[in-house]
C-alpha cells in the first residue's frame, strides 16, 4: 500500500539512527527546556496544562463561593485580590472576568493543549513506530507558542481593568467596546493576541500530528492496524487544522473593530451615551465565525478522551474494542458533522428557521455515532476480565459522563427545546458532563495508563482510587441537579439570583454545588500532588510492558531515551486489540502470524 | 486566626491521606502484589456496582427533591409552552430509557465482568448484526424526535396572527424599554442617532406615526389569551428577552431586529395561584452575557384581562407629550380606549428605521 512511504520513513530512522549514536551530549536546556524529543515536549504539554487546570479550577471555586453564599462576605478574599473583592465579596466584573477565564482556560488551554498537545506528542510516534515526530523543530515550536499564549493569559490577569469578561465566547459588541465593560478594554486585546498565539500552536501541532501518523508508520502498520488512540488524534488534528483558522480570522476581525474603526461586527449602537458611528456589520457575523470553530473544537477535546479510553479499555478488558472499523467510521461521522451543526448555539440569534430545521437534523444525526460508541463500549466489557486499574476507572466512568451528558445534547440540539433551555444551567450541566468531565476523564485515563511509560514509575494506585472515586461521585453531584435549575430557566453567567422571583428557589441548592465543588478541586490537588511525588519517588516499573499491553510504545525500554528504541523499529504484523485471541492473553502487534492462528 | 486553623486542618487531612496511600504499597509489598491487586480489583468492581444502585436512587430522589421547584408540574404559561413542555416529556422519556439501560449495563458489565482467576476474557472483536441494530435503532428514535421538533419549531417560529399586540422591547446595559405603537397600531421610525437625552431610544418624532406611541420601562402590560408580538431591539450589545415562564426566547442585537410571539394562558394573579407563591410575578431575565450589570437585568410582565389592559394603556401619556409638553392638546380627552382594540398593520411590525 503505502511501501514508498514506510521506506522513506526507514531512511530517516536510519539517518536518525546514525545522529542518535553521536550528538546526544544534552544540556539541561536542550533536554528539558528547548527540547526536540516528542516525549519530552509531551510531558511539557501536560505539565503546563495541569498548572493551567489549577488556575482555572481555583477560578470556578471562588465563583462558586459567590453562587452559594451570595449574602457572606470573605475578609481574606480582599486580602488575596483587593479591589476585586471589596469588602470580602467579589466583584459583579471580578465575577464575570473569573467565568471568563475559567472557561477560556479550561476550553483550549487545559482540554486541547493539555489533552491532545500531550497525549498527540506522546503517544505518535511511540505507537505507530517512529523515532519522533515527522518535524520535531515545528513540535517544539507548537509547544513554545503555547507557552507564550499562555503568558500573555496570564498577564492578563494582572491588568487594572482586568482580563477579559466577556464569557469565553467573546460575542462582540460587548467584546468589542471598551466602553460597554473594563473586561472589553485591554484585557480582551490581551485574550486575542494570546488565543493567536495558541491557534498557531494548534495548527503547527496539528500539521505535525497528520503528516507523521500519514508518513512514518513502521514497516507493518497499515493505517487499519493503528491503535484507535492514533485514529482519535489523526481526526482531532485534521478538525483543528480545518476549523481553527476560522477562528483566527474571527479574532483579527474584533481586532480590527476594536483598534481600527472597522465594522465587521459593529452597527446601530448606542453605549453609555455615545452614539458610535459603525454601520453595517452583523453581531451575529461573529457568532458564525466563532461556532465555525467552537462547535469542532468541542470534537477536538472529546475525541482523544475517546480513543483513550478505547484503548484503555481494550486493555483492561484483555478482549479486542468491539468493532474497530465501526469505531473508526463512527469517529470519522463524527468529524464530518463537527463541521455541520454550529448553528445550533445560535438557534435564538434570530436565525432563519429554515436554516435552523437543517442544524437541528444534522445535530442529532451525530446521536448515530455517538450510540455506536457507546454500545461497542459496552460490549466490549461484556465477558471480559476487568482490571480496575484507575485508568480503566476513569475510562468506565468516562463512557457513563459521556451516556450522560450526550443525551442532554439531545435536547438542546432540538432547536424546540433550546428555544426554553438556552443559556440556562442546563446547557452548563450538558457541556460540563459531556465535554468537560468526560474529558478530564479520557485524560485522567491516559495519565495514569501511560504514567509508567512517561516517567519509569507508577502513580500510586490508592491515590488515584480516592481520586476517581472523590472525582465521579463529586462530578455527579455538581452537575446532575443543575439539569432542574436549567429546566426552571435559571440563565448562566448570574451573578445572584436573589433578586428573581423565578429563580431564587435554588439558592440552596446552589450553596450544596459550590461546597461538593471545593471538594473536587480538593481531589484533584491529591491528584497533582501524587503526579509530581510520584515522578521522583513512585514506585518502580520493573519490566517493559507493565500492562500487558499489545501496542508498539511498551517495546521500548522503561526510560527511552530520544529516539525510543535503542536497535531496529520493531516490524509490525497485526492489529493492536488481538487480546484474549486463540486463549492467549495477548499477542503484541510485533508477533508474527502463526501459521494455526485464526481468522477473526 | 481560624483560617489558619483551617487551613492547618485541611493540610492534616492531606497529610493523613498520603500516608495511608503509601503505607497501602508498602502492604502491598509485603503481602504480595498480586495477592493486594486482587483484592483491590474486588473492593473496586463492589464499589462501581454499588454507585451504580445509590446513583439511581440518587436521580429519584433528586428529581422528587427539585421537579416542583422548576414549576413544570404548573405547566408553561403560554400556548406555545405546553407544546414544548410535552415535547419535553417525550424527549425525557425515551433518553431516560436509553439513560437507565445503558448505565445499568455499564456497571453492571464492569461488575460481573471483574477479573478471576478462572475466567477467560471471550474473544469477540466485532459482530455486523449487532453493529447494524445499534446504527438503525437510535436513527429510528431520533428521527422521531426530528420530526416532532420541527413540527414545534416551524409553529413556535411561525408569523405571528394579525391580531396580535405588538409590543417593541429594547434592550439596553441593563434594563429593558417597551413601545407600544398606540392609537394608530404603527410604531414611530427610529434611528439610533437621535438618541439623546429624553429620547432615550431614539425616536424620530418628525413621524408622525410617533406622536402617539407609548413608552414605558422595566415593567410591562400584555392582556391575557391574546398572542402578544415583540418587536427586539438592542441599543448597546447583545441581549436576550428570556422568558422562562412562557418557555420562549430571543436574542436582542444590535442593528438586526429579531421577533417573537406567544399567547399567554394566565394572568399575573391566576399564576400566584397556580404556584402558591403569592410574590408571582412574570419576569423578563437577559439570558445573553451583557456585562456586569447582566444578572440584574430584570423586566416584568403584568398579564391582565383585557379590561384591565386597556384601563391601563388609556392612563399611559405618549412619549411624544413627555418630551414635548408644549405639543399637548389643551383639552385631555383620553382618545385611546376605543382604538386599542384595533389590530397593527403588518407595516408597523416590521418597521424600525
Amino acid at each position: 500500500m503505502s511501501t514508498t512511504a514506510v521506506l522513506h520513513g526507514e531512511d530517516i530512522h536510519a539517518a536518525h539512527d546514525a545522529a542518535h549514536e553521536h550528538h546526544h551530549h544534552e544540556t539541561f536546556i536542550s533536554k528539558y527546556v528547548f527540547s526536540q524529543d516528542h516525549k519530552m515536549i509531551a510531558k511539557q504539554f501536560l505539565i503546563t496544562g495541569m498548572i493551567w487546570a489549577i488556575i482555572g479550577g481555583l477560578f470556578s471555586v471562588l465563583f462558586r463561593l459567590q453562587l452559594g453564599y451570595p449574602e457572606s462576605t470573605f475578609p481574606w478574599l480582599e486580602d488575596l485580590l483587593g479591589h476585586w473583592a471589596k469588602g470580602g465579596k467579589l466583584q459583579p466584573e471580578f465575577y464575570y472576568a473569573l467565568v471568563t477565564m475559567h472557561g477560556t482556560i479550561l476550553v483550549f488551554f487545559v482540554l486541547t493543549a493539555g489533552l491532545s498537545g500531550t497525549f498527540a506528542n506522546f503517544l505518535i510516534p511511540l505507537q505507530i513506530g517512529a523515532r519522533d515526530m515527522a518535524s520535531p523543530m515545528l513540535n517544539m515550536l507548537s509547544y513554545w507558542f503555547f507557552f507564550t499564549a499562555s503568558i500573555i493569559m496570564f498577564a492578563s490577569l494582572f491588568v487594572q481593568t482586568g482580563p477579559a469578561s466577556g464569557g469565553w465566547t467573546i460575542y462582540p459588541p460587548l467584546s468589542a467596546l471598551g466602553d460597554a465593560s473594563s473586561g472589553s478594554k485591554i484585557g480582551m486585546d490581551l485574550w486575542l493576541a494570546s488565543m493567536a498565539m495558541f491557534i498557531v500552536s494548534s495548527l503547527l501541532g496539528g500539521l505535525n500530528y497528520i503528516s507523521t501518523i500519514l508518513n512514518l508508520r513502521t514497516k507493518g502498520m497499515s493505517m487499519t492496524r493503528m491503535p484507535l488512540t492514533i485514529w482519535a488524534i489523526l481526526f482531532t488534528a485534521i478538525l483543528g487544522v480545518l476549523s481553527f483558522p476560522v477562528l483566527l480570522s474571527g479574532a483579527i476581525l474584533l481586532l480590527f473593530d476594536r483598534n481600527l474603526g472597522t465594522s465587521f461586527f459593529l452597527s446601530d449602537i448606542v453605549v453609555n451615551g455615545k452614539i458610535l458611528p459603525n454601520e453595517g456589520g452583523s453581531a451575529i457575523l461573529f457568532q458564525h465565525l466563532f461556532w465555525f470553530l467552537g462547535h469542532p473544537e468541542v470534537y477536538i477535546i472529546i475525541l482523544p478522551a475517546m480513543g483513550i479510553s478505547s484503548e484503555v479499555m481494550s486493555v483492561n478488558s484483555r478482549k479486542p474494542i468491539f468493532g474497530y472499523m465501526a469505531m473508526v467510521g463512527s469517529m470519522f461521522a463524527i468529524a464530518i458533522l463537527a463541521f455541520l451543526v454550529w448553528a445550533h448555539h445560535m438557534f435564538v440569534t434570530g436565525l432563519n428557521p429554515f436554516l435552523g430545521a437543517f442544524f437541528v437534523l444534522l445535530t442529532l444525526l451525530i446521536a448515530v455515532p455517538s450510540a455506536i460508541k457507546v454500545f461497542n463500549w459496552l460490549t466490549t466489557l461484556w465477558r471480559g476480565n476487568i482490571r480496575f486499574t484507575v485508568g480503566m476507572l476513569f475510562s468506565i466512568g468516562f463512557v457513563s459522563m459521556f451516556i450522560s451528558g450526550g443525551l442532554t445534547g439531545i435536547f438542546l440540539g432540538n432547536s424546540s427545546l433550546d428555544i426554553h433551555l438556552h443559556d440556562t444551567y442546563f446547557i452548563i450541566a450538558h457541556f460540563h458532563i459531556v465535554m468537560g468531565v468526560a474529558g478530564f476523564f479520557g485524560m485522567f485515563a491516559g495519565v495514569y495508563h501511560w504514567f509508567p511509560k512517561m516517567y519509569g514509575r507508577f502513580l500510586n494506585s490508592t491515590l488515584g482510587y480516592i481520586h476517581f472515586w472523590v472525582t465521579l461521585i463529586g462530578a455527579y453531584l455538581i452537575f446532575w441537579p443543575m439539569h432542574y435549575e436549567g429546566l426552571a430557566g435559571m440563565p448562566r453567567r448570574y451573578y445572584d439570583f436573589s433578586g428573581w422571583e423565578s429563580f431564587k428557589m435554588f439558592a440552596e441548592l446552589n450553596q450544596f454545588i459550590s461546597f461538593v465543588s471545593i471538594l473536587v478541586f480538593a481531589a484533584q490537588l491529591l491528584f497533582v500532588f501524587n503526579f509530581f511525588y510520584s515522578i521522583f519517588k513512585g514506585r518502580r516499573v520493573t519490566s517493559e510492558n507493565p500492562w500487558g499491553s499489545n501496542t508498539l510504545e511498551w517495546t521500548t525500554p522503561v526510560n527511552a531515551g530520544h529516539g525510543n528504541w535503542p536497535g531496529e523499529i520493531p516490524e509490525v504484523y497485526r492489529g493492536a486489540y488481538d487480546y484474549g485471541k486463540d486463549g492467549r492473553d495477548f499477542i503484541p502487534q510485533t508477533e508474527p502470524v502463526g501459521e494455526n492462528e485464526s481468522h477473526h | 486566626m481560624t483560617q489558619f486553623l483551617l487551613i492547618a486542618i485541611v493540610v492534616m487531612i492531606f497529610v493523613v491521606i498520603f500516608q495511608i496511600a503509601k503505607a497501602s504499597e508498602y502492604v502491598s509489598v509485603l503481602k504480595g502484589e498480586e495477592k493486594a491487586r486482587k483484592q483491590t480489583n474486588k473492593i473496586n468492581a463492589f464499589m462501581l456496582i454499588s454507585f451504580l444502585i445509590v446513583g439511581l436512587i440518587g436521580v429519584w430522589w433528586c428529581n422528587d427533591l427539585f421537579f416542583g421547584r422548576t414549576l413544570f408540574p404548573q405547566g408553561a404559561a403560554s400556548e406555545m409552552g405546553q407544546k414544548i413542555d410535552l415535547m419535553l416529556y417525550i424527549t425525557i422519556g425515551v433518553t431516560g430509557v436509553v439513560f437507565v439501560i445503558t448505565q445499568i449495563l455499564l456497571f453492571w458489565f464492569a461488575f460481573k465482568y471483574q477479573e478471576k482467576d478462572d475466567r477467560k476474557a471471550y474473544y469477540f472483536p466485532h459482530n455486523t448484526k449487532l453493529e447494524l441494530l445499534w446504527t438503525t435503532v437510535p436513527a429510528i428514535f431520533l428521527t422521531v424526535l426530528v420530526v416532532f421538533g420541527l413540527k414545534y419549531w416551524f409553529k413556535i417560529t411561525s408569523d405571528a396572527p394579525k391580531d396580535a399586540v405588538v409590543v417593541e422591547v429594547t434592550g439596553h446595559q441593563f434594563g429593558w424599554e417597551f413601545r407600544y405603537p398606540g392609537a394608530d397600531g404603527i410604531l414611530g421610525k427610529k434611528d439610533y442617532k437621535l438618541t439623546k437625552g429624553a429620547n432615550g431610544l431614539g425616536v424620530n418624532f418628525d413621524d408622525e406615526a410617533s406622536h402617539d406611541d407609548i413608552h414605558v420601562s422595566t415593567t410591562m402590560h400584555i392582556p391575557v389569551n391574546r398572542p402578544v408580538k415583540f418587536v427586539i431591539n438592542a441599543q448597546d450589545v447583545i441581549h436576550d428577552v428570556g422568558l422562562t415562564a412562557f418557555r420562549i426566547k430571543m436574542d436582542a442585537v444590535p442593528g438586526i431586529p429579531t421577533t417573537l410571539w406567544f399567547t399567554p394562558l394566565y394572568t399575573t394573579e391566576e399564576m400566584k395561584v397556580r404556584t402558591g407563591n403569592p410574590n408571582y410575578v412574570y419576569e423578563i431575565s437577559c439570558d445573553q452575557m451583557c456585562g456586569k450589570g447582566h444578572f440584574s437585568m430584570r423586566g416584568v410582565i403584568i398579564v391582565e384581562s383585557e379590561a384591565d389592559y386597556k384601563k391601563w394603556l388609556a392612563t399611559q401619556e405618549p412619549e411624544y407629550f413627555t418630551i414635548f409638553p408644549d405639543k399637548k392638546p389643551k383639552t385631555d380627552t383620553p382618545a385611546v380606549a376605543d382604538s386599542s382594540a384595533k389590530p397593527a398593520p403588518l407595516a408597523a411590525m416590521v418597521d424600525k428605521k
